[in-house]
Order: C-alpha cells, then structure tokens, then sequence
C-alpha cells in the first residue's frame, strides 16, 4: 500500500507500469487519474488547499478500508495539493487484484471517499477573482452504496 | 491549551490559518459558542455549521465531541478532493 500527498507533479503512466510491476499474482490492474477541469474556460489556475497530517492519516484509512473489504493485491493513491494549471494530473487511485471485480469496485470506493472523507478543498483562480469549489451533494449521497 | 486550525473559507473569514487558545470548553459546540462570543469574525465563520465540518485530533468528528485531552481542533467547509 502507498499513500502520497505531494505538491510535485506525477506520471499517471509511469505509475501504473510501476504499480503493476510490484503487484505479483494480480490478475487485474485498476486506475484512475484525475486531471484539473477547466469548466469556466475562465480559469488560471486551481489551488489545492489540504491538513497536512490529516490527509495523509485520512488517506491511509481509506485505502486501509479497501484492503480489509475487497481482496487486493495492492493499492497506490497520489494526491497533489499547491497551484495546478488546467489539464494536469491532479490525482490517482490504482487497485491490483486477483480479478477485475475487486480492482473496480476497491477503485470506486476510494475515489467515492477521497473525495468527500480527505480534508482537500479546491480554490479556482482567474481573471473574474477567487472561488473555492463547493461540494456537491452528490459525493456525499455517493457514499450511500458503500 | 488547544490547538485550533482553519481551512479554506473558515481560514479566510477568521484571518489566521491556526491559534493556540486557552479555553474551559467541554465539546466543541462549546468552543464554537466561546469564539463566537469572542469577535465578529468568528461569529461570521461559524454563522451557518451546517456548511461545516469538524476534525478532533486529525479525526473527522461531531460538533458533540468532548475535548477532553484533545490537543488539536481544525475547522473548515466540506472537503472537495478527487
């Protein structure tokens, strides 16, 4: 299991050829990788605020919880914070397991909490000022299924 | 002593990202009633707590929690990871 908070950029594909490398016995290899959205077009650039401590404790327990509920082989989430312009890599969950049942499911369920269980707040950047990204109340009824 | 942190718009309202404070509260409802007695800016932070949410100890928690032993509180709107 790795967890990573970092304000560097990452390669999603490298990550995933490296991830899958380790994760021996696996039959199938899950990822995710979200990229900053500029939906305005308007946007100069997006500000991850986060609770440095917190979130990589937050994290953990998250990917801990996908392990004890779903057989994986293993798990990586890598979550940037600090000013991304639109079109970078912003984070990734990836999941390794004997089939593709669990790597799929395991994956949902961590970006279903990650994204409204890790203290992370998105702030747009832009000529018409400074937002922060409200939360929807759809990732919290996201949660329901699990 | 307790430590308190703000984040995102809590964290602008309030004008500091943390503050150590010497307080007598028993939960954290109580704490949010002592800082919003304290100046306005906190009473404008903590105006609505539906739009809040709440950490003890690096924990997500209630607004019932106790405080006893806690060493670290933090403040701030839904989280929007992902």
């Amino acid at each position: 299991m790795d967890v990573r908070v970092q304000a560097e950029p990452f390669k999603a594909g490298a990550e995933v050829e490296a991830f899958t490398a380790g994760a021996s016995g696996a039959g199938a290899v899950v990822s995710f990788t979200g990229i900053v959205r500029d939906d305005s077009g308007r946007m100069a650039e997006m500000l991850i605020e986060h609770y440095p401590g917190m979130t990589e404790r937050a994290l953990q327990k998250i990917a801990t919880e996908a392990k004890a509920r779903w057989s994986l082989a293993d798990v990586l989430v890598i979550h940037r914070f600090g000013a991304l312009f639109p079109g970078e890599q912003i984070m990734m969950v990836a999941t390794a397991a004997r089939h593709r049942k669990d790597a799929f499911e395991a994956a949902e369920y961590l970006m279903d909490y990650l994204k409204s269980r890790a203290p992370f707040w998105k702030q747009e950047r832009g000529p018409d000022g400074e937002s922060w990204v409200d939360a929807k109340d759809a990732d919290e009824e996201a949660l329901d299924r699990w | 002593m307790i430590d308190v942190l703000y984040f995102a718009w809590v964290r602008e309202r309030i004008g500091v990202p943390r503050e150590r404070l010497e307080t007598t509260a028993a939960t954290v409802a109580d704490l949010i009633e002592e800082l919003r007695n304290r100046e306005e800016r906190y009473a404008l932070a903590f105006s609505d707590l539906s739009a809040l949410r709440v950490a003890v100890d690096q924990d997500l928690a209630e607004f019932d929690a106790p405080l006893d032993g806690v060493r670290e509180v933090a403040f701030f709107p839904p989280m929007t990871g992902g």
